[in-house]
């Protein structure tokens, strides 16, 4: 207990900091009454404004195929058009493969680039592509140090409860996306504090239902996770991992998988493997894009809007 | 596909002078739509076995036994080990572990 709460006091001056850069914006723009957003964790619960943030997956910094000659291109309009949303997102959330290949140099330009955004914070939790090179060294220095755990974490902003799980360290031979059992532990001691009537977003890599097992495109252990949340009233499920859109019901949960902004990759069985897809050119910033998520008190569900990048070419 | 892939290899192995053989020409295992080609080999001690990525996506050829372990391989990119010791070496791709493979060392094979 005594690590969660040490993890918990940290999220909550982080949840200062922004707070006080929030409530600066909010001055400069002449809108402090209906953004004051003055609130820490600690009174999170009792925040009555509406917010938004932005999530974006699957960069695959260094991709160099032939479904993109372009990569770097695509995550750049894809930063463009976080920065056009308005209002400003209050965070970021990348759900991994923030690089391709793991190649030296790829996460900072990852980082540096998304300072493009104007987001002041950017939340990762790491694909397979971060860590397959070194089971993850790099990426758990760079950003999970001074965690407890591998790489997962939460936080409060605006009310709601924010779960990151990492399910790409454990990869073996056969094997499935696996959150293994130290991170369902702490996840069951993270949330059992909590009021059900505590809406609760989850953001992961590889899905957290069962999108296609024969291409490992599932979480083995995922149901146990699910069952820590099932009481929740309101839980939205974030994951990257397939670079399509697939949404999921499943009583109080609602699933969604992002598109990438690197290259698309086939339907579940529409091909002989997944990875990268070739399309006409034309169509290739339709099937690459970002997503906005806002919450607003009151209503029971998250509003998820995603925007393909073809929209942002064209503006 | 298992079963063809073994039984190529086990007429290579059947013609004359296989070791010498293999090392000229190369024992090249083609990885391609997220599998290896010939998933499950059989060779004598010394042969130098070769896995080629055909993918635009990247592969590793990674023992589960901590045996061997190539980087990330990008398209076209290549890995090379010399089985040295007999024993059955299980490898598999860290980035997608759905792939697996297996390869058996065996004097006289």
């Amino acid at each position: 207990m005594s690590d969660r709460r040490g993890v918990d006091r940290r999220g909550f001056l982080q949840c200062m900091a922004w707070t006080g850069t929030g409530l600066l914006w909010s001055v400069a723009g002449g809108v402090l009454s209906s953004r004051a957003i003055g609130v820490g964790a600690a009174e999170a619960q009792s925040a009555a404004a509406s917010f938004s943030f932005a999530q974006i997956s699957d960069t695959h910094i260094g991709f160099k195929g032939a479904a993109n000659p372009d990569a770097m291109g695509t995550f750049e309009a894809a930063i463009a058009r976080i920065k056009a949303l308005d209002p400003r997102p209050a965070f970021l959330i990348h759900t991994g493969d923030i690089t391709h290949g793991q190649k030296a140099g790829a996460f900072d330009v990852a980082r540096e680039a998304l300072k493009g955004t104007g987001i002041e914070r950017t939340f990762y939790v790491p694909g397979e592509h971060d860590v397959f090179a070194d089971g993850g060294a790099e990426y758990l220095n760079r950003f999970a140090a001074g965690r407890p755990g591998r790489g997962w974490q939460s936080f409060d902003y605006g009310g709601v409860h924010f779960v990151g799980l990492v399910n790409v360290l454990s990869y073996k031979a056969g094997g499935l996306g696996s959150l293994g059992p130290e991170q369902l532990e702490w996840l069951e001691r993270d949330v059992a504090g909590l009021a059900s009537s505590t809406p609760v977003v989850v953001f992961a890599h590889v899905p957290l239902w069962t999108v296609y097992p024969q291409w490992g495109w599932v979480t083995d252990d995922a149901t146990q996770a699910l069952a820590y949340l099932k009481r929740f009233g309101s839980v939205t499920v974030l994951n990257g991992h397939i670079h399509q859109i697939m949404q999921k019901v499943e009583g109080n949960v609602t699933f969604h998988t992002a598109r990438s902004t690197a290259f698309p990759q086939p339907a579940p069985g529409a091909a002989a493997a997944p990875g990268p897809m070739k399309v006409p050119v034309e169509e290739l910033r339709g099937m690459l894009g970002v997503r906005e998520v806002t919450y607003a008190p009151g209503r029971d569900r998250l509003a998820v809007v995603d925007a393909s990048l073809a929209s942002s070419a064209a503006g | 596909m298992a079963l063809a892939g073994t039984a190529v290899v086990a007429l290579l192995l059947a013609s004359p002078g296989p070791a010498r053989a293999q090392q000229e020409t190369g024992l090249r295992i083609e990885i391609k739509a997220h599998g290896y080609g010939i998933p499950e080999l059989t060779v004598p001690p010394g042969t130098t076995v070769t896995w080629v990525n055909h993918d635009d996506d990247p592969h590793t050829v990674t023992s589960t036994g901590n045996v061997f372990r190539s980087p990330g391989l990008d398209t076209d990119e290549t890995y090379s080990y010399t089985f040295t010791r007999p024993g059955t070496y299980e490898y598999f791709c860290t980035l997608h572990p759905m792939m697996t493979g297996k390869v058996v060392v065996r004097s006289g094979s």
